[in-house]
């Protein structure tokens, strides 16, 4: 029994002095530290790639956890790269929020931001930031209407719940309002490619000729709209790239608009307490078309009018 | 062969596992060089970040507790030649029965509300392992597919619940749809030691639920009967045990303890709420998988479970520090993990051959020898784990 | 309910069915030859994700689906042949050494992906053939006779595999490895060497069905399979370790599945059902188990490592 136990001790004293010769932590760093930590790969084509490509257009090398779906691990992330002293903590992922809450309380001089939400908690230091993606999803919703020529769209969602429910109610509102038949159909999941392709497949069969989608599975049913032939809206990330021919247009998050302000303020003094949203009036949202696809001008000058309509206020995506 | 040599035979058996280890993390090494990454900062980082300082310490424990909820709930499975690979659904159910719970009972102060909704995760987590239990039972329905798919389902209730009626109402006025509940009652936190550090009672707790399986294994009827079918099922048939009731109730055990799990995630998370990303492993950290690893590590006896899923759990906690350090991708992190687990489970033959007793040549005073077949461990739990038992190795 | 009964909607949901039938199909299959000869592998999920990177891979870099098939199967031998080490010679738990492989073909496939890939491309998929004269065929030729060219081949692999366990030395070698192993042992059959070849042939199928999923789906992803492996593990006990049963048992899963995601589509199923919808191919699959199960036995010798005069 006591062997064992000097053993232990061996290993545990091992483990010390290895921890002991541990040197400093040096990342990517600019004068400015940014960690970013998202539940999905930072090539996802996009939830987490729209924060990771944000950053980055902003010149900043971030240190990046990703692919952090387990909620406590991302809260370790989190907690550690504020006691590393970083000046700016992205929490990118809704369900980290509870967490956070509690985190962010323990380190009053870190700043955070979280996304996709609108609760600061009433803390100082955490800013929140959501994107109005329903109102790019009208948009495109009214092109799909007027391109379809058969009037069926179809969209494919994974779960019904935040940022995925507000591009799918707003895509539906916009191509209801161009008066063709739209639905939606959840898979249940947010990585279930085959689940995807075959709605998508399923869609076809019913003779739709324009789909969107969104989540990082919806990449699968990109596919399926090549090959039939079916026109494809995106959001989140540029998908032209995936199916030159048949994408038209997506829907792409420039977090960046936020975050240049976010940071100015961070390195101000002001730690948070603000929430933002990226919209198709403040840039942060922006329909990207694809140039090589040839879209009829009328369907493009409905779609400034929408935009126009959001802008303004006149038209509500809901 | 010496008592000495016995001995050393002994403590060669366990290090085998934490060679094992090493093992795979020359490899991990390997693939740290392989990216760019400085692999003396990052294996230095993996240790003090599981180990290094009362913090690290917290989290690996943290990290651990559901490890070993599993792991000792997979020892009582495997005792009665059962196996329980539907710990991920086991412990959402028991996430899901305590936190419905918590909702909907008045609030009755820490001393009700704790063992509530504690009591509250075990009973979900034992219907989700009582299920496939009689399944098999009963239906002869083979566990290895109910479980499978109650995974499936489990997941797909908790996805359903958390958007739909469990939902925080601040959720839906606010538009922004987070699948999660609202704050639980306070009531219900799991008590914090130590001051304000993050260490909650449900380590302990934990390790007092090993305790209880080890005596209930060894110690009662129970127990007994359990072994007995693991052992041999027509023997114990013969021997007047109600074989088919005996396997429910290994599998209901085993779901009772993952579900605790769930429980203690919910209660002693930081966010005081039941949060979902649509999957199991988000809920779960593959807890529901490790903790069977945790149970191997510790030799399928839940004692040893312990020590198992505090060193398993640092080196889960001490993968995410590496990874920040270095800046590799979580993947990464991932295929560490499964090699490690690859690399030990390899090496359990080793460990095995190096606990066996070879027969003792004696010699007699009048120049003969002979055979003496020595007797080697004792009650288990004595010396260490049970050499023989590993269900499959007989019926 | 009516638009369900239209004929392009019986159709998609039977075409539908039977492509995400496959990949559960192949990978079933070759845990069935594995699980015969009494060896349980619950790696199978890691193996088809790593099969899937490597066949999705492959076809990127030379843009021939073909290639990436048999990169599949060459990572499918490499990773069967790591399992039999494991589970055969170093005689690991069984249950457990799996847990490893998926972990590890779960981080690996993810890492390479992230790493030699970046952004998701799309790729080449199998060209489809319509089976000539039987294509034609009103209802019967779009659902079954217009598909990809390895729906075909995952398909004849089902009698095949009936003849080489039922007709064959081999067949009959694992069968007798998986009921008695020391019996066999005693009549000269090598255990360990039938166990390799089986574990080995799982793997290499497992490899197959990843790599038919990522082709056949143009792209690849992280955790692209979902955790299908392990319903394909599933269904081996659901097809009573016999070829025939494995297909039933994946038409009934992948059909279930269309058949809900077609129900989704026709408005059927509202949003706000529909993860209680995605419950029911589990849920039908036990309940079908529960009626036709117990006629069945496993092989004896399942998940017992062999040792010769043990």
């Amino acid at each position: 029994m006591r062997r064992k136990f000097v053993w232990l001790a061996v290993f545990a004293a091992f483990a010390l002095i290895a921890s002991a010769c541990g040197g400093d932590d040096e990342v990517d760093v600019s004068d400015f530290r940014v960690a970013i930590v998202a539940p999905s790969a930072s090539n996802d084509l996009a939830f987490t790639q729209s924060i990771v490509d944000a950053v980055a257009a902003m010149g900043i090398s971030p240190a990046v956890t990703d692919g952090t779906f387990v909620v406590e691990d991302a809260a370790a992330a989190i907690r550690g790269y504020a006691a590393e002293g970083y000046d700016l903590v992205i929490a990118h992922g809704s369900q980290y929020g509870g967490s956070l809450e509690e985190i962010a309380q323990e380190f009053p001089e870190v700043a955070f931001a979280w996304g996709t939400a609108a609760d600061t908690f009433g803390l100082d230091n955490v800013y929140a930031y959501e994107a109005a993606s329903d109102e790019g999803g009208y948009v495109m919703g009214v092109m799909a209407a007027e391109l379809s020529q058969t009037g069926n769209i179809g969209v494919v969602g994974p779960i019904e719940v935040g940022d995925a429910k507000l591009y799918v109610d707003g895509f539906l509102a916009g191509a209801r309002s161009g008066g063709a038949n739209a639905t939606p159909s959840y898979t249940g999941s947010f990585s279930d490619v085959a689940l995807a392709s075959e709605t998508a497949q399923a869609f076809a069969s019913q003779d739709v000729d324009v789909l969107s989608g969104t989540a990082q599975m919806v990449v699968g049913a990109v596919g399926v709209a090549n090959d039939e032939g079916i026109l494809w809206f995106g959001t989140q990330a540029n998908q032209t790239e995936l199916a030159p021919d048949i994408v038209v247009a997506s829907q792409v998050y420039h977090w960046e608009v936020v975050l240049e302000d976010i940071i100015a303020k961070v390195q101000d003094g002001q730690l948070g307490g603000e929430t933002y949203k990226i919209t198709l009036d403040n840039g942060g949202l922006v329909i990207e078309y694809n140039d090589a696809f040839d879209l009829p001008s009328d369907v493009k000058d409905k779609a400034d009018e929408a935009i126009e309509g959001i802008k303004d206020g006149s038209i509500s995506t809901s | 062969m010496s008592l000495e040599d016995v001995r050393r035979r002994r403590i060669l058996a366990y290090s085998v596992p934490i060679l094992a280890v090493v093992g795979a993390l020359i490899i991990g090494t390997i693939m740290l060089i392989a990216l760019g990454a400085d692999p003396m900062k990052g294996i230095s980082r993996l240790f003090s970040g599981a180990f290094g300082s009362g913090n690290a310490l917290t989290e690996t424990a943290l990290k651990a507790t559901p490890l070993l909820f599993v792991g000792v709930g997979i020892t009582i499975a495997f005792r009665a030649n059962v196996i329980n690979i539907g710990g991920e659904g086991q412990i959402v159910a028991g996430g899901l029965l305590s936190t419905i719970v918590a909702l909907n009972a008045p609030d009755m102060g820490p001393f009700v509300m704790i063992p509530l909704v504690l009591l509250a995760g075990l009973l979900g987590g034992a219907i989700w392992g009582a299920i496939p239990g009689a399944l098999k039972a009963y239906f002869g329905v083979n566990e290895i597919l109910s479980t499978i798919m109650l995974n499936v389902v489990a997941v797909q209730l908790m996805n359903y619940l958390l958007r739909g009626p469990l939902i925080d109402p601040l959720e839906i006025e606010r538009g922004t749809r987070i699948p999660q509940t609202q704050r639980l009652v306070e009531s219900a936190d799991l008590p914090r030691l130590f001051g304000s550090g993050r260490f909650h009672i449900g380590p302990l707790i934990a390790v007092l639920a090993a305790v209880v399986a080890y005596i209930v294994l060894w110690r009662t009827p129970l127990g007994y009967r359990i072994r007995a079918v693991g052992q041999n099922k027509d023997a114990a048939r013969y021997a007047g045990i109600p074989v088919k009731r005996t396997i429910v109730l290994a599998l209901t055990m085993s779901g009772a303890l993952c579900g605790l799990a769930g429980a203690v995630l919910v209660f002693g998370s930081e966010s005081h709420r039941m949060v979902t990303d649509g999957s199991t492993a988000g809920f779960t950290g593959n807890a529901g998988f490790n903790g069977i690893v945790a149970a191997l590590f510790g030799g399928l006896h839940p004692l040893w479970t312990v020590p198992a899923s505090f060193l398993f759990g640092g080196l889960l906690v001490g993968g995410l520090s590496l990874q920040r350090a270095v800046q590799v991708p979580s993947a990464l992190i991932l295929a560490l993990n499964g090699l490690v687990v690859i690399f030990v489970v390899s090496s359990e033959r080793f460990r095995k051959r190096l606990l066996e007793q070879p027969p003792e040549v004696i010699e007699d005073g009048d120049g003969s020898k002979s055979v003496e077949v020595t007797e080697d461990s004792g009650p288990p739990g004595r010396d260490g784990p049970p050499e023989d038992h590993i269900p499959g190795d007989d019926s | 309910m009516s638009e369900l009964f239209t004929q392009s909607a019986i159709i998609a949901v039977v075409a539908g069915g039977i492509r995400l039938a496959v990949p559960l199909l192949i990978a079933s299959l070759g845990e069935t030859y594995g699980q015969r000869s009494g060896v349980l592998n619950l790696g199978v999920d890691g193996i088809m994700l790593l099969g899937a990177f490597g066949g999705y891979y492959a076809v990127l870099k030379t843009g021939s689906p073909w290639i990436g098939l048999m990169v599949g199967v060459a990572v499918g031998i490499i990773m069967g042949l790591v399992s039999a080490l494991m589970a055969v010679t170093l005689k690991a738990v069984q249950g457990i050494s799996g847990i490893g492989v998926f972990l590890f073909g779960l981080g690996m496939s993810d890492l390479l992906f992230q790493k030699w890939v970046g952004t998701p491309r799309p790729i080449t998929k199998f060209p489809k053939l319509d089976v000539p004269g039987l294509s034609d065929i009103p209802w019967l030729g779009e659902m079954l006779f217009q598909h990809s060219v390895v729906i075909y081949v995952a398909f004849a692999a089902i009698p095949f595999s009936m003849w080489v366990i039922n007709k064959t030395t081999f067949g009959m070698n694992i069968r007798a490895v998986g009921e008695n192993p020391e019996a066999a042992d005693s009549l000269g059959v090598s255990v360990p060497r039938i166990r390799w070849a089986t574990v080995t042939i799982g793997g290499t199928l497992a490899g197959v069905a990843g790599a038919i999923l990522a082709i056949d789906l143009g792209i690849f992803q992280q955790n692209i399979t979902n955790a299908q492996g392990f319903i394909a593990i599933a269904l081996v006990y659901f097809g009573a370790w016999r070829p025939l049963g494995i297909m039933l048992g994946s038409l009934l899963y992948g059909l279930i599945n269309a058949l809900v995601l077609q129900m989704k589509v026709l408005e059927i199923i509202p949003p706000d059902w529909s993860d209680i919808a995605a419950m029911t191919p589990a849920v039908i699959t036990i309940l079908a188990l529960v009626v036709v199960a117990s006629r069945f036995q496993p092989p004896s010798a399942l998940t017992k490592p062999f040792t010769r005069g043990a």
